[in-house]
């Protein structure tokens, strides 16, 4: 017999933690659609993020409401120096090149990290609030009940600023044709900039959420190979693949977790991964690229 | 002084060693590969049979990638397989070596080939990532099956080879080497055959590959195909090499590495491969030196894993920037100073 109870307990957990997923998988969409840059440091930037506010708020003791944009305004500085320094002079370069240069980038912040910091484990101060959350009878985890509500208002955000405000209809004019939007006078060497300062901020702010949640690491990289998960599943360049494809693989990550036992995480989402992209090769959600002669 | 070439005869036009210079040198590399055991110390041996793996299998991962385009971040579960396969040939039947080897080879072949199956379908990146899920799939299936003996993984006797025990680097070195020199002579025919062909052509442009009658699903799995073989024996010498075989030896950031190797030493170049491999085996040995000549030494070793990891992106980061043709490149160019030498390049 099944506890249904338990399922719904375990299904509201992994909903929530797919909204952490979805808000790393935009950031990794921005930088794709704009710069046709696959980001597999993506979860080391989270790392770099999370790092970045434990020092301000544990080791220089800043308040929180100044550590967090301090550490997101960092963050976003170091998005700007990597795109300048190892994505723009690969312009025009196959796209495998960037792809093995964020790499390359993944183990550069790790061991920048581990020299600084060192390897072991640290938490992050508190800054949510602690009351069990209670769904119905189910309980869900006060940490990832705010996590997601944060997450989805940031998402939400996002979303609506880059509908509106000018530099957002910029990058998505950049990403349907960087020639056309060349010719109607966009700085595309600027939207590319753009894109790779709000990824990393948007990283930096699920890099904080995911730390204050499991405590930090310099393994911490290991979430961002759950994100390519969500990324390639919903489609590499849509908005809308990452939202449904974050939720979807927090879901299947919970439910393999509780079932089937803690290992079975990453194996489950991994054959998901295969499974639908045996189906759909785009993703989800993906713009299917028609090649011709 | 030698400029360009003068080729009299189609023979020599399509020998794989073109020149009289380059026979003199390969000679030389022969007679030093010969000697080199009796008069280095062990410490040198097991680098050099640890490189020589590694050249195999990067040597493995640049057909696929390097020369077909399909760039994979499966190469080290691919040697996975073959040492486990080895590992359990060895530890519970005492089957022959040389079999062992090559049964590892096939094994790893056919998981590659299984892999490569969403090739056709799945193009570029996606396919990068698929080949990570491969990985994580085997890591599964080594940790959790009775066979490959868990999370403790699996132990053997040292190998037999006409009746010497396979026990010291020296010995080791007379397998794992001519084994190596063996499948690198392999690839670099290969690019002579109408495979190897094929295999370019899909790299350049696999839609006019098709046009020109390549049945594209069939070289692509070749491709797996070979390249996991290489892995598979180069993880069956790993395995003869560190005689523990466990999960946690063949992890993605091995794959990692043996990517990186054939991005620094330059894709699609045989000989970039294996400057690749031998540089990129090297660099945390010369660090290793490097922190035990400076003055505080002992502090510094908490320091070198984390070195490791930045020198390790830096070096990727710098070639793809500033040298994205790799090492082969620059051997090149010094060659070409050499043969054009007093004329400037």
């Amino acid at each position: 017999m099944m506890d249904w109870a338990y399922l719904f307990e375990i299904s509201l957990t992994g909903i929530a933690s797919g909204g952490l997923y979805a808000l790393a998988a935009l950031a990794f969409v921005m930088v794709y659609k704009a710069t046709r840059v696959v980001n597999i440091a993506i979860g080391e930037m989270l790392m770099a993020g999370a790092y970045l506010f434990f020092t301000f708020a544990a080791m220089w003791s800043l308040p929180l409401w100044l550590a967090i944009p301090a550490a997101v305004l960092a963050s976003g500085l170091l998005g700007a120096v990597i795109e300048r320094t190892m994505i723009r002079p690969l312009l025009g370069e196959p796209p495998i090149s960037a792809f093995m240069v964020t790499v390359g980038l993944g183990s550069v912040l790790v061991g920048l990290v581990e020299m600084v910091w060192s390897a072991d484990q640290r938490r992050l101060p508190d800054f949510m609030p602690s009351k069990p959350i209670m769904v119905g009878d189910a309980f869900l985890a006060p940490k990832v009940f705010w996590g997601a509500v944060i997450a989805a208002v940031f998402i939400a955000a996002v979303l609506l600023v880059f509908r509106y405000w000018r530099g957002g209809v910029a990058l998505r004019a950049t990403a349907s044709d960087q020639g056309a939007a060349y010719s109607v006078g966009i700085n595309v060497p600027r939207v590319f900039s753009l894109a790779w300062v709000v990824s990393a901020m948007l990283a930096a702010v699920s890099g904080i959420i995911v730390g204050s949640i499991g405590g930090i690491s310099s393994s911490m990289g290991v979430f961002g190979l759950s994100v390519l998960v969500v990324v390639i599943v919903g489609g590499l360049d849509s908005v809308l693949g990452a939202l449904v494809a974050g939720v979807l693989v927090g879901l299947v990550e919970a439910l393999a977790g509780a079932y089937l036992g803690g290992e079975y995480k990453l194996l489950a989402t991994f054959i998901v991964l295969v499974a639908i992209l045996m189906a759909r090769p785009y993703g989800l959600f993906g713009t299917r690229e028609i090649e011709r002669l | 002084m030698r400029i360009g070439t003068f080729k009299e005869t189609y023979v020599a036009d399509a020998a794989l060693f073109d020149s009289r210079t380059q026979h003199v040198w390969l000679g030389i590399a022969a007679v030093l590969l010969v000697a080199f055991p009796f008069v280095a110390s062990d410490y040198w041996l097991y680098l050099a049979c640890l490189i020589a793996i590694n050249v195999a299998s990067s040597t493995g991962l640049n057909i696929l990638t390097g020369y077909t385009g399909l760039v994979s971040l499966g190469q080290a579960a691919f040697m996975g397989l073959g040492a486990y396969t080895v590992a359990i040939l060895q530890a519970r039947w005492g089957t022959p070596l040389l079999l062992n080897l090559l049964a590892g080879g096939f094994v790893a072949m056919v998981g590659g080939m299984v892999v490569g199956i969403p090739s056709l379908r799945v193009k570029g990146l996606y396919l990068a990532i698929v080949t990570i899920a491969a990985s994580f799939i085997a890591h599964f299936l080594f940790a959790n099956f009775s066979i490959t003996g868990g999370t403790t993984g699996l132990s053997m006797q040292p190998g037999q080879l006409f009746g010497a025990v396979l026990d010291t680097s020296f010995r080791l070195y007379w397998l794992i080497v001519p084994v190596t020199v063996l499948m690198l002579l392999g690839a670099a025919n290969l690019f002579r055959t109408r495979i190897g062909r094929a295999f370019i052509a899909i790299r350049d442009r696999d839609i006019s590959a098709e046009v020109l009658g390549i049945p594209l699903l069939q070289y692509k799995l070749l491709s797996f195909g070979l390249s996991s073989f290489y892995a598979g024996v180069a993880g069956g010498l790993w395995a003869y090499f560190f005689r523990v075989v466990t999960p946690e030896s063949f992890p993605l950031s091995l794959s990692i590495f043996f990517l990186a190797a054939i991005i620094v030493g330059g894709m699609g170049s045989i000989l970039g491969g294996v400057l690749g491999a031998v540089f990129m085996t090297l660099v945390p040995e010369v660090l290793k030196l490097i922190v035990d000549l400076l003055p505080g030494g002992t502090n510094l070793t908490v320091f070198l894993s984390p070195v490791r990891l930045v020198i390790f992106g830096a070096l990727i980061i710098g070639f793809l920037v500033f040298e994205p043709l790799g090492l082969a490149e620059m051997w090149r160019r010094t060659r070409r100073f050499f043969h054009l030498w007093p004329f400037r390049n």
